[in-house]
């Protein structure tokens, strides 16, 4: 089949922005043409893009499909298709499932469960430690040749700096990026939210920033020493911030994400004991999260991910400190990370850039709007208002913060190998359309 | 003016007019404490849950005290008799005890906010006994109470609460209620006993321990947890008491009639030297007796007072 997407101001960073029609054919994209198109027979499809832009497919390179262990909580099919709707064409799952994506056999289950019930493309991330127990390396030749494009301990750190030495060196060899989740376990011991005013005065143990921080620098020493690219994961406080920049400016491969939460709430959001805003690194001061929004304007931070982390109701709706850490993040992104344009902070460019080619250059996944590409891509109404409504979720979590958040900005189309996978028909939500029950940020400037 | 509040959670939720409601009735029930035949019938019929997660010995028998002399029937629950042990959620049991119909469930928990979980679920009312290092607001009540009962009044008092701040859900209840009514509250303690952020409060943090006692009305230690010191808040117990307790030495240049409290179990020899603990300066027993009155005014006033009580 073919489809004609026409009409659309097309985006691709780097390389388009303009009106154009875009041809996909047998899963590829056939052709890009400003002209307007002719008439290609009875078997075409068109998708009317006029007043919406038009992307190369979102990519979120951090999220935890649950699949295989956790089916309760997500599985590879709902996973995706919470995906799909939030606009994203590929997920990379973090390898903290059970078992433990550390070999060949979890890695295939994976990939071969995405490729029959996914629509999506999932990239897997294979352990950095066998088991995730930080005391040997995982077999990365083995991982590779199954499909991992990167590694990871996610959700623990790497403590021993021996083993995170060896596991750059070795994973170099292979081309495969460190993802490093930056938590010194000993700082953080016993904590539950940020350290700060607000734990002090709800009697929360405290996580201080520099438990990530300190992990980052020496990270990033580890990185400098190797060679080896080093992603850093979910970046939620401003010394974080500062380290990266610097380490660029030295030269050095490392790149970073950060997600939707720690650009838009800071650790006020947890105040009456929210356990919906409870995740771990924690929602910070203030001041971490604009350095995290500069950070993010300036490059610094390279990547919007989600940590996507869903979870059972029954498992958030416990005491404070007992509470799983973590957000259902897919469906959410992409309205709040736009919201980062309406402040003026990022061009729409720079955020299609940090949403979908940044990704894909760290992972080496080849994602352009250009003839004989695979088409996956996303269509998007910039003007779309509507309040996040977590009940009508396509995940299985339904764990958000962002629940009755009015927002604006929505993903209508997405489009994997020439497939449509998601196609918002108007959709209403569960909640009637009245006023929003809570404003979470205000921009300062406005 | 009418006590309306389902659930006492917090110091910071209470106004100072309900403070001194509360303190106000607990004059009168303490005067019930005093009499020979210690029960009176005002709460006959109520049912009270002491539902305590964390161990306790005399919160959860003041409490005891306080309901059975206000004629409630009252019933205790411990952590490791609950469900809990059976992997039970605290909501799930919570929703169970409901179901039996008492009017008070009065809970200890070691996580900060259980009790405000418990109350937004439950119809019944919800006494927080202690929430992990977040409140213990009849404890912070009944030190009001006994201070003010010294004191004549606690605006403008001097208020020094010396130790480990950090872990202490008393000395956040108690900056709060002082400074609600009117009192200066200054901090000392080991720097990593003093958490970030502590003087959002109201209160502020003296260099020294001297500074902090000098000129004070009234200087509150909290206890040590011995199993602190594998965290490294403290080298040794030696030093602890050398630098951080209270001793006679260091009373010699404060006010006359200065009070010395402790919300109990003392370490006696660590923060607070043994002849000061039963020295002139003390009121710790006094703190205990006037828990029970306080508590009974707690009951009293959440159970619906005079509107809802069993006069006869």
């Amino acid at each position: 089949m073919l489809i004609l997407i026409k009409g659309g101001r097309v985006i691709d960073p780097g390389r388009l922005d303009g009106i154009n029609d875009i041809l996909i054919k047998d899963g590829k994209i056939a052709e890009i043409s400003s002209e307007g198109s002719t008439a290609f027979g009875s078997e075409l499809k068109e998708i009317n893009a006029t007043g919406k832009i038009v992307t190369p497919g979102l990519i979120d390179m951090h999220v935890h499909l649950r699949e295989p262990g956790q089916e309760y909580k997500e599985t590879i099919k709902t996973g995706c298709a919470a995906a799909a709707r939030g606009g994203f064409t590929a997920v990379c799952p973090m390898p903290n499932t059970n078992p433990v994506n550390d070999n060949r056999q979890v890695t295939e289950y994976i990939m071969g469960k995405a490729a029959l019930e996914g629509k999506i493309h999932v990239y897997p991330v294979g352990a950095i430690s066998k088991g995730l127990e930080g005391s040997a390396l995982s077999e990365y030749g083995e991982l590779k040749d199954a499909g991992v494009v990167a590694l990871s301990d996610d959700g623990l750190p790497v403590m021993n700096s021996m083993l995170m030495r060896r596991a750059m060196e070795y994973a170099g060899g292979f081309g495969l990026p460190i993802i490093s989740h930056c938590e010194d376990l000993d700082l953080a011991a016993g904590g539950a939210m940020n350290e700060g005013e607000v734990a002090t005065s709800m009697g929360l143990p405290g996580i201080p920033n520099a438990s990530e921080s300190i992990m980052v620098m020496r990270d990033i020493a580890i990185c400098e020493l190797t060679g080896t690219p080093l992603h850093i994961a979910h970046v939620s406080t401003k010394e974080s911030v500062h380290a990266i920049r610097d380490a660029k400016a030295r030269g050095i491969p490392v790149t970073a994400e950060t997600a939707p939460h720690y650009f838009t709430l800071t650790h006020d959001a947890v105040k009456n004991y929210n356990t919906s805003a409870k995740m771990n690194p924690p929602l910070r001061a203030a001041a971490d999260r604009e350095a995290v929004r500069q950070g993010l304007a300036d490059g610094t931070i390279d990547v919007i991910a989600t940590d996507h982390a869903p979870h059972a109701a029954y498992e958030k709706d416990v005491e404070f400190e007992l509470a799983a850490n973590g957000i259902a993040g897919l469906e959410t992104s992409l309205p709040l990370s736009l919201q980062l344009v309406e402040d003026g902070l990022l061009s729409l460019t720079d955020l299609i850039d940090r949403m979908s080619k940044a990704p894909a250059r760290i992972l080496g996944i080849d994602n352009s709007l250009k003839p004989g590409a695979p088409a996956d891509i996303t269509i998007i109404n910039l003007e779309k208002s509507y309040i996040i409504d977590a009940p009508s979720f396509a995940s299985l979590g339904k764990n958000t913060p962002f629940d009755g958040l009015q927002v604006k900005g929505k993903a209508v189309v997405t489009i994997v190998g020439g497939e449509i996978v998601w196609k918002g028909r108007g959709e209403r939500s569960s909640r009637p359309q009245a006023a929003p029950k809570k404003v979470l940020y205000v921009n300062p400037k406005q | 003016m009418e006590f309306n509040r389902k659930d006492i959670l917090d110091m910071e939720s209470l106004s100072a007019d309900e403070i001194n409601m509360i303190l106000d009735t607990a004059v009168s029930m303490k005067e019930i404490s005093g009499r020979s035949i210690k029960k009176v019938p005002t709460l006959r019929g109520k049912t009270v849950i002491l539902f305590f997660y964390e161990p306790s010995t005399r919160t959860r028998a003041s409490f005891d005290i306080a309901a059975k002399r206000l004629s409630a029937d009252s019933i205790s629950l411990t952590g490791s008799s609950s469900s809990i042990v059976k992997g039970e959620t605290l909501i799930d049991t919570a929703r169970n005890l409901e179901a039996m119909k008492p009017d008070i469930i009065i809970l200890r928990h070691a996580c900060a906010g259980a009790s405000h979980l418990l109350a937004g679920r439950l119809k019944s009312a919800v006494i927080n006994a202690g929430d992990g290092m977040h409140a213990h607001p009849t404890q912070s009540l009944l030190d009001l109470f006994t201070v003010r009962e010294k004191k004549g009044s606690i605006k403008g008092l001097r208020i020094a609460i010396l130790g480990d701040i950090s872990h202490s859900r008393v000395a956040r209840s108690d900056c709060i209620g002082f400074t609600k009514l009117g009192a200066e509250v200054v901090l000392f303690g080991p720097p990593t006993m003093i958490p970030k952020g502590i003087e959002t409060l109201g209160v502020s943090v003296a260099e020294n321990i001297e500074d902090a006692i000098c000129g004070a009305d009234v200087v509150m230690m909290l206890r040590i947890q011995k199993e602190r010191q594998k965290s490294f808040l403290f080298p040794t117990e030696r030093e602890y008491s050398k630098v951080f307790g209270l001793t006679r030495e260091k009373l010699k240049n404060v006010k006359d009639d200065i009070l010395i409290m402790h919300p109990g179990p003392v370490n006696r020899g660590l923060e607070l030297a043994s002849d000061v603990m039963d020295g002139p300066y003390s009121v710790i027993l006094d703190q205990v007796t006037n828990g029970v009155a306080v508590r009974m005014a707690i009951l009293y006033l959440v159970a619906g007072g005079v509107r809802n009580a069993d006069t006869d």
